[in-house]
C-alpha cells in the first residue's frame, strides 16, 4: 500500500502540484484565470522553453550544453548585424542564425567526441568564446536602426516587418490578437522533439547512449554521430530562441538574454520530475518551463516583488531535483 | 602449527530460496596457503564475502585465533585481522595519488595522525613498507601510471600494513601476465614465512601448482574435496571441481557442414603466432583459455572493434575485414559481449527495448518505431528462452542476473547471424539459466557458426561440439567434445605443453 502511494506520488505528484497551483492562484488572484493571463504565461516561457528543449536532447545522450544562452544571444546579435548593418533580407538573416547555431553545436560535439573534452568544460569554453565574439563586430555596442557605425556613417538597414512578425505577431484565438508567434513555434518544437525522442529509433538510441554508451556502441550504434547531432539540435534550437528574442525586442541588445541559460537548464531539470521518469524528456521539459512561468505569473499578480523571482525558481528546481533523485531511488531501492 | 588462524564451522547462507552455502567447514592455519577452487557459481565469492563481513551468515560459527568471530561489517573484519584483497584491483588503490600516499593511506585516515601531512616522514614510512614487502617502484609515481601487477602489489601491501592474521586474495592473478604473477607469488611466499594464514581463490592451475599448500574445492555451495597430502593431487582436485555435472548434459556432437568462418594466418598481436581456424555451419566451437590468452582479442577482431596485426578472415568464402561494429553487424557477425553490466545492459530501458536495440531499424517505419511489433518480437523471445518476467515492459534491472543474461543473448538471436560470437555467456548466471541458454544456443545453431569464448572448462563441455584451447595469442590444442581427455585439456589450458604453431581445422 505504502509502495503504491509512493509510486503514485512520484508519477503524478508534480502534475497535481501544478494543477493545485493553478487553482490556488485562480482563487487568490483575480484575473489570473483567463486567456490573456494564459497567453502572457506562455509568452514568458516560450523562448526559455525552446532552449530547454534543445538542452534536453544533450541531456538525453548523457551530455550537457552550457553554451545555449550564449548561442541565443549570438543569434540575437547576428540577426541584428545582418539586417541593420549588412542590410540582408529576412530569410538570409534567419538562415545565417540557424547555420551559426548548427555550426556551434557541431564544434561542441567534435570537441567532446573527438578531442575528449568533458561536456561541461567544452560548452563552458564555447559559451565564453561566443559572449566575447558577439561583441567584437560592434565594438561592444548594441545594434539599433540608425546607429552610428565606427567609420562615422549611419547604419541604413532596419529590422524588416517580416522579421519582426516572427516575434510580435499575435494570432486571433478566442479573443483578437491573443496568441503570440513565439508560443506557436515553442509548441511546434516541443511536439517535434517529443516525437523524435520518444517515438523514433534515433531517439531510442540516444537514450541508450545516455544510459550506457559502451553497450550502445557494442550493438552498432554510431555513438559519436548521435552525440554530435544532439549538440547540433541544441545549437539550432538555441539560435531559434535568439531569433525570436531579436524579433520581439527589435534591436540587437547586448545585455538581453542574461537569464536564458539558467532558466532553460532549470526547466529541463525540473522536467526530470514530471511523471516521475527521472530522466530527460521533452514533455517534462515543456511542463517544467510552464510550471516556472505559472508560478512567477501568479506571484507577480499577488504583488510579490520582482527580485524574489530567482529565489523562487531556485527553490522549485531544488525541490524537483530532490523529488527526482531521492524519491526515485527510494522506489527502486525498496526491494533491498 | 600452533592452533588455527580461522576456523569456519557449518556455515550457511541463502539468498531467498537459493541456498548458496551449505554446511561449509574450513580451517586456515598460520603460515600456509590454502587454495580455494570452484567453478563459477560454486559459492566461492559468497564464502569470501561472509568471512570478510560483507554478508552475515545465516547459520554456523567462525572462530578467529580461538575466539568467536562475527564481523558486523567489512571494517570490523579488518580491525579484527581478516583482510581481503578483492578481484577488482582498483578498489584497493587510489589511482590519482602516488605510491607513497597509497601505501600510507590508512595512517592518513587515522584520527591520531594530526592535521598536516609530514611529507618527508610519510615518504620514509612508505619506503619502509615498500622495502618490507619487496616492492621496487618509484614511490613518487602515480598509481594510475603503474602496471597492473604493481598496483596489485600495492593493494596487498596496504592490506599487510594492518598486520592481518588472515589474508584473503580473490583471484589476484586474473589480470596479471605470467611474469607479473611470479612477483606476486614471491610476495605471497614472504607473507607465508611471516606466519600469515592465506586463503587464495583461483582456478588457474599454474597458480595453484606454484603456491598451494592445501587445496579446498567447492561445488554447488558445498566443500567437495580437501587435498593436503604431499604431493597435492591436482587431477583429483579438478575432477572434484567439475564433479559429475558435465555428464548431466549430453552434447550430441555435430561436426557441422560447410565452413562459414575461416581464419588464415591471423595474427592477434604483432609477433604473435599466426592462427588458422575453420568454423562450420551448425557447429558450436568453444574457445577456452585463461585471461590474456588472446580469446577476447580474437572476439574483438571478429566484431570490428580492433584490427588484426596480420592475416585474413573469410566468411562463406569472401573476405571479411570489418571497419566498425556497425559494419560487422551489417555483414551478419553478431557478438554478445562479456560483463553485461558494463557492455550490454541499458539500465534505463525495459526488456523489449533492451532486446531489440540492435535491430530497431527493421522494427520501424521511416524512423518511427513500431512499438507493438517491437513488443511482440520481444515476447516471442521471452517465451522461447523462458525469461521469467511479468511483461516485456518490465525494467531490465528488475530481473535476476540469469534472466538479464537471457535477454542479452536473445538480443542477438532476433535476426539470423552468419557468425555468432558469445563472450562469456554464462557470466554471473545460475545453473538453471545456464542450461536454458546453452540449450537454446545449440538448438538454434544450424544456419550459422557459433563461437563461444569461455574461461571455464565445464561450461565448454556442456555446450560445444569442439573445444579449442588458446594460450598467449595462439591455438595450442583442439579437442572434439567426445570421450574427451580431461587431463590433456587441462594441461593445454594451464600451458604445460610448449606452444607449437597452432593449427586447427
Amino acid at each position: 500500500m505504502n509502495d503504491r502511494l509512493l509510486d503514485f506520488a512520484i508519477r503524478y505528484g508534480f502534475l497535481i502540484l501544478l494543477i493545485g497551483l493553478i487553482v490556488y492562484f485562480s482563487l487568490a488572484a483575480p484575473g489570473f484565470f483567463g486567456p490573456l493571463s494564459a497567453a502572457f504565461v506562455l509568452q514568458s516561457v516560450a523562448i526559455t522553453g525552446i532552449l530547454a528543449l534543445g538542452v534536453t536532447c544533450t541531456l538525453v545522450v548523457g551530455g550537457f550544453d552550457l553554451s545555449i544562452g550564449a548561442v541565443a544571444t549570438s543569434a540575437l546579435m547576428l540577426s541584428a548585424y545582418s539586417m541593420v548593418i549588412l542590410e540582408h533580407p529576412t530569410p538570409v538573416a534567419v538562415m545565417l542564425c540557424l547555420g551559426m547555431g548548427a555550426l556551434v553545436g557541431f564544434i561542441n560535439g567534435v570537441l567532446i567526441v573527438k578531442f575528449r573534452v568533458p561536456d561541461l568544460l567544452a560548452t563552458l569554453g564555447m559559451m565564453f568564446l561566443l559572449i566575447g565574439l558577439q561583441r567584437i563586430p560592434t565594438q561592444g555596442n548594441s545594434i539599433a536602426a540608425g546607429m552610428m557605425l565606427p567609420d562615422g556613417s549611419v547604419a541604413e538597414g532596419t529590422f524588416s516587418a517580416a522579421f519582426l512578425w516572427l516575434g510580435r505577431h499575435r494570432f486571433d484565438v478566442v479573443i483578437d490578437r491573443l496568441l503570440p508567434m513565439p508560443v506557436v513555434i515553442f509548441v511546434a518544437i516541443a511536439v517535434l522533439i517529443w516525437l523524435f525522442l520518444g517515438f523514433t529509433r534515433h531517439g531510442r538510441l540516444m537514450y541508450a547512449i545516455g544510459s550506457n554508451a559502451r553497450a550502445a556502441a557494442l550493438v552498432g550504434t554510431p555513438v559519436n554521430r548521435y552525440k554530435i547531432a544532439a549538440y547540433m539540435i541544441s545549437g539550432v534550437t538555441a539560435s531559434i530562441g535568439g531569433i525570436l528574442l531579436a524579433a520581439r525586442l527589435g534591436r540587437g541588445d547586448i545585455a538581453s538574454g542574461n537569464n536564458l541559460l539558467l532558466d532553460s537548464v532549470a526547466a529541463a531539470l525540473i522536467g526530470f520530475a514530471v511523471l516521475g521518469v527521472a530522466r530527460p524528456n521533452a514533455f517534462g521539459t515543456a511542463i517544467g518551463a510552464l510550471f516556472v512561468g505559472i508560478l512567477l505569473q501568479g506571484m507577480t499578480m499577488m504583488n510579490a516583488p520582482y527580485y524574489t523571482q530567482d529565489f523562487v525558481k531556485g527553490a522549485v528546481l531544488v525541490a524537483a531535483l530532490v523529488f527526482t533523485f531521492y524519491l526515485s531511488s527510494r522506489r527502486t531501492g525498496t526491494g533491498h | 602449527m600452533a592452533g588455527d588462524a580461522l576456523k569456519v564451522n557449518g556455515l550457511q547462507k541463502s539468498f531467498g530460496k537459493n541456498h548458496v552455502l551449505r554446511q561449509i567447514d574450513l580451517t586456515l592455519s598460520p603460515g600456509s596457503v590454502t587454495v580455494l577452487m570452484g567453478a563459477n557459481g560454486a559459492g566461492k565469492s559468497t564464502l569470501v564475502k561472509v568471512i570478510c563481513g560483507h554478508h552475515r551468515a545465516d547459520g554456523g560459527t567462525m572462530t578467529l585465533a580461538g575466539s568467536a568471530f562475527e564481523p558486523t561489517d567489512a571494517a570490523d573484519a579488518i580491525r579484527k585481522g581478516v583482510v581481503t584483497v578483492h578481484q577488482s584491483i582498483d578498489d584497493g588503490v587510489i589511482p590519482d595519488l602516488d605510491v607513497a600516499n597509497n601505501l600510507m593511506l590508512d595512517s592518513l585516515v587515522d584520527r591520531g595522525h594530526g592535521l598536516f601531512v609530514r611529507e618527508r616522514h610519510l615518504r620514509a614510512e612508505a619506503a619502509k613498507v615498500a622495502a618490507a614487502m619487496g616492492i621496487d617502484v618509484n614511490l613518487r609515481a602515480r598509481v594510475s601510471d603503474l602496471a597492473v601487477a604493481d598496483r596489485q602489489m600495492i593493494a596487498i601491501a596496504r592490506a599487510m600494513a594492518r598486520a592481518p592474521k588472515v589474508l584473503i586474495l580473490d583471484e589476484p592473478t586474473s589480470s596479471l601476465s605470467a611474469t607479473e604473477a611470479d612477483r606476486l607469488f614471491a610476495l605471497i611466499d614472504r607473507l607465508r614465512d611471516q606466519g600469515v594464514a592465506i586463503l587464495y581463490i583461483s582456478h588457474r592451475m599454474s597458480d595453484i601448482r606454484r603456491i598451494a599448500d592445501r587445496i579446498v574445492v567447492m561445488r554447488d555451495g558445498a566443500i567437495s574435496g580437501v587435498f593436503d597430502t604431499d604431493p597435492l593431487d591436482y587431477e583429483a582436485a579438478v575432477t572434484a571441481m567439475l564433479g559429475h555435472r558435465m555428464t548431466d548434459v549430453d552434447v550430441a556432437v555435430q561436426s557441422g557442414t560447410k565452413p562459414v568462418l575461416e581464419l588464415h594466418d591471423l595474427q592477434l598481436f604483432p609477433n604473435a603466432t599466426p592462427i588458422n581456424l575453420a568454423a562450420h555451419d551448425g557447429e558450436v566451437v568453444a574457445l577456452v583459455g585463461l585471461l590474456g590468452s588472446g580469446k577476447s582479442r580474437l572476439a574483438e577482431i571478429l566484431f570490428g572493434i580492433t584490427r588484426p596485426a596480420q592475416g585474413q578472415i573469410r566468411i562463406n568464402g569472401t573476405g571479411y575485414a570489418p571497419r566498425s561494429v556497425e559494419d560487422a553487424i551489417a555483414q551478419g557477425v553478431f557478438m554478445s559481449p562479456k560483463d553485461r553490466g558494463t557492455n550490454a545492459v541499458i539500465p534505463a530501458f525495459d526488456i523489449a527495448d533492451n532486446m531489440t536495440l540492435p535491430f530497431l531499424q527493421g522494427l520501424s517505419i521511416g524512423s518511427f518505431l513500431r512499438a507493438r511489433q517491437q513488443r511482440s518480437r520481444a515476447q516471442e523471445m521471452v517465451h522461447q528462452l523462458g525469461i521469467v518476467c511479468q511483461s516485456v515492459g518490465d525494467g531490465i534491472d528488475t530481473l535476476s542476473g540469469g534472466n538479464q543474461q537471457k535477454v542479452m543473448i536473445a538480443r542477438w538471436l532476433l535476426e539470423p547471424a552468419k557468425v555468432l560470437l558469445l563472450d562469456e555467456p554464462f557470466q554471473g548466471v545460475d545453473i538453471g539459466a545456464r542450461r536454458d541458454i546453452g540449450h537454446h544456443i545449440r538448438a538454434s545453431a544450424p544456419g550459422r557458426t557459433t563461437l563461444v569464448f569461455l574461461a571455464e572448462i565445464d561450461e565448454a563441455l556442456e555446450l560445444a561440439d569442439r573445444i579449442i584451447v588458446m594460450n598467449e595469442g595462439a591455438i595450442v590444442g583442439e579437442h572434439a567434445n567426445q570421450n574427451i581427455d580431461l587431463a590433456a585439456l587441462v594441461a593445454d589450458i594451464s600451458g604445460a605443453k610448449p606452444i607449437a604453431t597452432g593449427t586447427a581445422t
